[in-house]
């Protein structure tokens, strides 16, 4: 008990206190910025039992801010790199990976084995799906996003709090993610650790949690500033409703990687950045970055049939959207990670 | 009156600016979202929440010139 000494000499935690991270079970979905510092510390803190959920692997830019991998970590998934590294601090706790997505098929059995969700997570999609598992599951879901130099923590669902479709409405937001914009090294490492209190102070029933209220940080000007948000009960109940319905965005067509490569009129076009890896080779491909694909249109041929991809399967359905939506054409976005479309290609 | 408003995220991005200060003879939110739609269009095809005394407002709900807030959600991670 040597290794937690610090937390059983403080009167509000104590051996009791101790015991209760042991017992707890929390679930971390994406070991990225925000992911890194969560299982740092809760891995560090006793927690009994993490679950890490990543079907990415660790990639050269990554290391910028994910503090928890290094060199030796490259191209290993993301969700094991991490399991690796922690069980290094602490090898008296489980820890459980999950290198798959997240997906509304997988969500509400995997929150069920757990106490406390935490959503590390890069895009809006993700966030939803989260949010509509945590409804159904009862479960607090904390909360946080970054961009660029400013970050948010929240928890939402917890004790009869606001959720996160009451503070934010409907899933039609478009916004980029780090991988497209960028973001400030440190910056999820504070908004992540932020996260990780909040999930120390639920299992231990300590101050005051961020329940149904926003917690906004400036890293630029040191601002702080907490906004609550009111329970609205309609959003709430779309959260039962729209889980069991197909997402807005899925309004595109999808292919599989077979079936986009039985297609032999098609032009692939790439949407992440330029020189993003891993690089595939693919006939008939080019490169147009996301942020430029709709000041780009005219250099995609109106007598190809367009196959949109990129990293994970998200921004490539976001560029079918655009091209859609701008053109009146019908395209494709591939259902799949770079990876997979690079083990087909393999195989 | 004049209402102070502050700029969060993409919304800071979009104007190019944090501050700013927006006159309006309306009384409600959602009459001060009009008049901001109309001053800037871009922000019709941005998602964000208005807040005003630390919490997020209602459509309905009347402000005062209290500072506001403009807060999209933020996706990355």
């Amino acid at each position: 008990m040597n290794r937690y000494l610090r937390h059983i000499v403080l009167d509000e935690i104590g051996p009791t206190g101790q015991e209760k991270l042991s017992k707890a079970k929390v679930l971390v979905i994406g070991a990225g910025g925000l992911g890194c510092p969560v299982l740092q510390y809760l891995t560090a803190a006793g927690v009994g039992m993490i679950g890490i959920v990543d079907f990415d692997t660790v990639e050269e830019s990554n290391l910028q801010r994910q503090v928890l991998f290094g060199k030796s970590c490259l191209g290993i998934n993301k969700a094991e790199a991490a399991k690796k590294k922690l069980h290094d601090l602490n090898h008296t706790i489980t820890i459980i990976t999950y290198p798959e997505k997240l997906t509304q098929k997988n969500a509400t059995t995997l929150f069920r084995q757990y106490d406390i969700i935490v959503d590390a997570t890069d895009n809006f999609e993700s966030r939803y799906i989260i949010n509509d598992a945590c409804v159904l599951t009862n479960k607090p879901m904390v909360y946080a996003g970054v961009y660029k130099f400013e970050g948010q923590v929240a928890v939402f669902n917890y004790n009869g709090s606001a959720t996160y479709r009451c503070a934010f409405g409907d899933n039609r937001h478009d916004a980029p993610s780090c991988t497209d914009i960028g973001v400030l090294g440190v910056l999820p490492g504070i908004i992540g650790t932020l996260q990780a209190n909040e999930v120390l102070k639920i299992i231990l029933g300590l101050g005051t949690v961020l329940a149904g209220k926003i917690l906004i940080f400036n890293a630029l000007h040191n601002e702080f500033l907490t906004i609550s948000v009111s329970k609205k009960e309609a959003q709430i109940n779309k959260a039962k409703t729209d889980y069991f319905t197909t997402p807005k965005e899925e309004r595109v067509n999808l292919l599989s990687v077979k079936e986009a490569f039985k297609k032999d009129n098609a032009l692939f076009i790439d949407v992440r950045n330029y020189g993003a890896l891993p690089k595939v080779k693919i006939k008939n491909s080019t490169t147009i970055p996301f942020p430029i694909l709709d000041k780009k249109l005219d250099l995609i041929p109106a007598d190809k049939e367009i196959i949109f991809f990129c990293q994970a399967g998200i921004t490539s359905k976001k560029a079918a959207k655009v091209y859609q939506s701008l053109t009146n054409k019908s395209c494709y976005s591939m259902q799949a990670t770079i990876f997979e479309i690079q083990a087909y290609l393999d195989s | 009156m004049k209402v102070p408003v502050k700029y969060y995220g993409l919304i800071a991005e979009a104007l190019q600016k944090n501050d700013d200060i927006i006159e309006f003879s309306g009384n409600t939110a959602q009459e001060l979202l009009d008049v901001l739609y109309v001053k800037y269009p871009i922000l019709k095809t941005k998602d964000f929440q208005i807040a005003q005394h630390n919490h997020l407002l209602l459509e309905d709900e009347i402000i005062d010139e209290t500072q506001l807030a403009l807060l999209p959600p933020f996706a990355g991670g």
